[in-house]
């Protein structure tokens, strides 16, 4: 593949949040790894899915490639462009091309303003159209998320969770953005939206050619709507594989633990299931533990496991592990 | 045998500045010694609230109890003194809510609110107690039971606490244990253990468990009957093994298929459900889900259809026979 | 497109906007009701009797009448100098409540900016910021404005606004009073700042390109209005009785100019002999002072975020 077709392109991103001590003048006095020496691309019209449970990082990551928190080291290249080191103006013109879906319906949106501002902002900072023009783009793009744009002076409050998730992607694609990072989109919302949604975000992906990073920690809906998979454990990925390949044939252990406790909807096949129950709690990103972060829970961690990081590799076309037990 | 608990027209309803919230409109079932009852739906469907009320827990007011009694040992749970539900409260049934920080004091030691509600309903000593508690901790898994007792809620993780939580809930040896969604906010694999506890412990002390949540996966691991509820009402009421295979209640079986598998690629759309959410503000006069169902016929906008027997232990409220689409 | 399915009903009531939630809340708050109509009726008194008495009626000296108890002619009596109390009591009383509000919109913009700046920004600025508020707020106040108060006094001359003229002192008052009471509401932005910020629909902003600047001033500040203006009320009672106080001590409005304070320190030497000299002007700073919080105490409860929160 050309490096064309990677749209973003991540490379040993780290990030760290200080934390700090002093009455004026702050003292570092340790550090969160929430991020800790990732890498990996988003091929331009696919969904990648990252996956993980709380704490993992994969929240850190998103905000990270978008520039929102600013990477602590590494890069990030966007259709070939330095996004780390990019300066101020080049990287707003850039954000018209990059945009986020978030997974508070409630608290996404600001509830002082009308939805039509709200949809309308990056239509004004990016000086995109003006004045009636606005307002028409504004309505289609209420058309395109199923609308009614009567509704356009209305306050977020006035609508449902399903439907302010709505104009959240609305204002996304105000910019016409190529890329779309949707941080638990659904999570927030009742199982009967959460359907809705979905469909929503993969006409949208049809319809405009959007590259989709889906994050989420629902492995069933990602196996529904993303192509390739990435699995994350405590600021590092675990597990990268396309997605049947993943779900049928998972190489990381914490990959095979977390398959093994998602329930699923069918009690004669969940009962009969072999569960493999991870002991104890995920330990902390703060003081994450030394060589593979695993090793604390995993049932065939072996005396090297603590001692060296295992390396990432592509044991397979298109399967990376970060793991020492698995062999080529 | 004689149904532990029978819950017979149950309604429940709110005062609030825009009117009166029909919460709960009239629910009854039973529930048997050492079973485990599911109770499913979405948000504003009144699962919580109607647990809630079995045990007075609804603030009264804005709350109010419109109806129904709820039988335990030959005794109306409703209509009974204060003194008396609070010693059923904990001992004869007990609760595990969602959010364990908000249900555990913050600033007491684990171990002083694990004694309390044994010295209190078991009638025995401080020491005794203490050693109950440790037993327990260790029961629901908890590592180093004793050194933790003089801990608080914040220094435990999100799942020990909720494992806390479990302990003081058996410390006095219900025989029902009410759980809602008590899984809700925990990562999978922590859910997993949870889940796994729960089934052990409710072997072990052959306990009867109504667990609410809307995870419909969740419910298929540990469920014997599940309960569907929407806009306050029952809508389906079947063993597990028949909701899942057989489901008819139009409600029930679009939520099936707007689930996605973990276990299964599903290469389609996600089945929805048009419309939106019930107003339990403003009820319609018919059937409440009569909005939003592919099968509405013309009775089904004016009377509320009753929960009748469809087949053995399998109930639906509904005048539609799914399967023909015609009037029952 | 799209198949789906939610065609957004407008039902034919809305939900009730915040405001209209806050308004209904406040009616029901008796003592802010009465708050309202108490203040209405000072309000009446200080703008109406203006109508009905000129100004050059408070300032009217009149030697034979000096120190004349109340009778119809003088119905609050007069002072030692003869000037009618009634009279000087309506114009006072302009005074007051004109220092009372400017001194608060002196204080909000300091305090609504410096909390703003802290919050947002954060690290070193805020760690300065806040020093420097908490080092302010542990000066006594009172101090710090007879210091002030001393220190300008007549600095700026007597000038005319509106065919009035009005001394130097008035202004200098405002800013001295504005200046010391800013802090408290400096903490409270802050507060909520930090907490804002955090918010998600913040995060969309920042991912959409927005500046700093537009993010303060569109985003967060119109989500912190409501401590903002309980904050502001009770404080427009706080800068009647600040002015009272340094008025009283004489380093306040000078005279002719008369305020509700300067009157008290005229009465001072004639505390039992001729009460009415303090009694009017007094009450009056009572009533309008206890109105001020009965309405502060109700947009407190009308507004507390917490009750607005939506269940779904």
């Amino acid at each position: 593949m050309s490096d064309k077709q990677r749209l973003v392109r991540v490379r040993e991103l780290k990030k760290y949040f200080p934390i700090t001590q002093g009455i004026i003048f702050q003292r570092e006095i340790g550090a969160c790894k929430a991020v800790d020496d990732v890498s990996f691309d988003i091929y331009k019209g696919e969904t990648l899915g990252l996956v993980g449970e709380s704490g993992c990082g994969k929240t850190t990551i998103g905000r990270t490639i978008l520039q929102l928190y600013r990477p602590t080291s590494g890069e990030v290249y966007f259709d070939d462009l330095d996004l780390v080191s990019a300066s101020g103006s080049k990287l707003r013109e850039l954000r018209k091309r990059m945009q986020m879906i978030f997974q508070d319906p409630y608290a996404s949106l600001n509830s002082r303003w009308t939805i039509s501002r709200i949809i309308g902002e990056p239509l004004r900072v990016h000086k995109l159209f003006s004045g009636a023009e606005q307002t028409d783009r504004v309505e289609e793009l209420l058309d395109l998320v199923s609308i009614d744009a009567h509704c356009v002076n209305r306050y977020p409050h006035e609508f449902s969770g399903g439907q302010r998730q709505r104009i959240g992607i609305a204002r996304a694609l105000a910019s016409e953005p190529e890329f779309i990072i949707c941080d638990e989109p659904i999570s927030a919302l009742d199982v009967s939206i959460q359907a809705q949604v979905v469909n929503l975000l993969e006409d949208l992906q049809e319809q405009f050619g959007l590259t989709y990073l889906f994050i989420a920690h629902d492995l069933s809906m990602v196996r529904h709507i993303c192509n390739r998979v990435a699995v994350m454990y405590l600021g590092v990925i675990a597990e990268l594989a396309y997605r049947d390949e993943l779900y049928t044939n998972p190489l990381h252990p914490y990959t095979q633990a977390l398959l093994s406790a998602v329930p699923i909807p069918d009690p004669v096949v969940t009962r009969a299931r072999q569960r493999v129950i991870l002991e104890g709690d995920p330990p902390s990103p703060i003081n994450p533990p030394s060589g593979c972060r695993f090793h604390t829970r995993c049932p065939i961690a072996k005396d090297y496991c603590s001692e060296d990081v295992p390396e990432w590799r592509e044991v397979k076309k298109g399967h990376w592990v970060a793991c020492h037990e698995v062999k080529f | 045998m004689d149904p532990l608990l029978q819950v017979r027209d149950l309604e429940v309803q709110f005062q609030t500045l825009e009117g009166t919230v029909h919460a709960v409109n009239g629910i009854s079932y039973d529930l048997d010694p050492g079973q485990t009852l599911g109770i499913v739906g979405e948000s504003g469907c009144g699962k919580s609230v109607s647990v809630l009320s079995l045990l007075q827990l609804i603030p009264e007011p804005p709350g109010k109890i419109a109806g129904g009694e709820v039988i335990y040992r030959n005794e109306d749970l409703l209509k009974m003194e204060k003194m008396d539900i609070q010693n059923i409260r904990g001992t004869d049934i007990s609760m595990v809510f969602q959010d364990p920080m908000t249900s555990l004091n913050p600033v007491l030691t684990i171990g002083r609110q694990l004694n309390e509600a044994q010295v209190v309903h078991l009638d025995i000593t401080r020491e005794e107690a203490r050693t109950r508690s440790v037993e327990l901790l260790n029961k629901v898994g908890i590592p180093q039971p004793a050194e933790r007792l003089t801990d608080y809620p914040h220094q435990f993780s999100g799942g020990m606490r909720q494992r806390v939580m479990i302990a003081m809930a058996l410390s006095c040896i219900p025989s029902i244990l009410i759980a809602d969604e008590p899984t809700t906010a925990l990562d999978v694999t922590i859910q997993a253990q949870i889940i796994e506890l729960t089934k052990n412990l409710r072997d072990e002390m052959d306990m009867a468990v109504i667990w609410i949540t809307h995870d419909l996966a969740v419910i298929a691991e540990l469920a014997d009957r599940i309960i569907v509820m929407y806009a306050g009402f029952i809508v389906e009421e079947a063993d597990v093994f028949q909701l899942f295979s057989n489901p008819l209640h139009p409600y029930a079986l679009s939520l099936l298929k707007s689930i996605p598998r973990v276990d299964k690629h599903i290469d389609d759309r996600l089945a929805t459900i048009s419309g939106f959410p019930p107003n339990n503000l403003n009820l319609p006069p018919g059937c409440s889900f009569a909005p939003r169902c592919d099968y509405a016929v013309d009775r089904c906008w004016i009377e509320v259809p009753l929960l009748e027997g469809v087949g053995p232990e399998h109930r639906i409220a509904c005048w539609v026979d799914v399967t023909t689409g015609r009037e029952r | 497109m799209t198949t789906t399915d939610i065609a957004w009903d407008i039902s034919d009531r809305p939900p009730l906007t915040p405001g209209q939630i806050a308004i209904q809340r406040f009616r029901r708050h008796k003592m802010a009701i009465a708050g309202i109509f108490l203040l209405l009726g000072v309000l009446l008194f200080v703008i109406g009797g203006s109508i009905i008495i000129s100004e050059a009626d408070s300032n009217f000296i009149d030697l034979e009448a000096r120190l004349s108890p109340p009778s119809l002619k003088h119905p609050f009596g007069t002072d030692n100098v003869g000037r009618d109390i009634l009279a000087r009591t309506i114009y006072g009383g302009q005074i007051s409540i004109i220092i009372g509000l400017l001194a608060v919109v002196v204080s909000i913009v300091f305090g609504v900016l410096i909390g703003a700046i802290s919050g947002y920004y954060g690290g070193i600025i805020d760690s300065l910021l806040m020093r420097f508020t908490e080092a302010m707020f542990n000066i006594p106040s009172l101090f710090l404005l007879i210091i002030l108060a001393k220190m300008l006094a007549g600095k700026i001359p007597t000038f005319t606004l509106l065919g009035r003229s009005f001394s130097g002192s008035v202004i200098v008052i405002i800013c001295v009073i504005g200046l010391t009471s800013w802090m408290y509401l400096a903490r409270i932005v802050r507060a909520n700042v930090l907490s804002l910020k955090e918010q998600e629909f913040v995060t969309a902003a920042k991912c959409i390109g927005a500046s700093n600047l537009s993010i303060i001033f569109a985003h967060i500040l119109p989500n912190t209005l409501a401590p903002v203006i309980v904050s502001a009320t009770l404080q427009v009672a706080g800068s009647i009785i600040s002015e009272a106080y340094v008025s009283f001590l004489g380093v306040g409005v000078q005279p002719p100019t008369a305020t509700w304070g300067n009157m008290l320190d005229q009465a001072y030497h004639h505390l039992e002999s001729e009460p009415w000299m303090w009694f009017f002007p007094g009450m009056f700073i009572l009533l309008t002072v206890l109105a001020i919080n009965f309405v502060g105490d109700g947009l407190r409860d009308a507004m507390d975020p917490r009750a607005l929160v939506e269940t779904d």
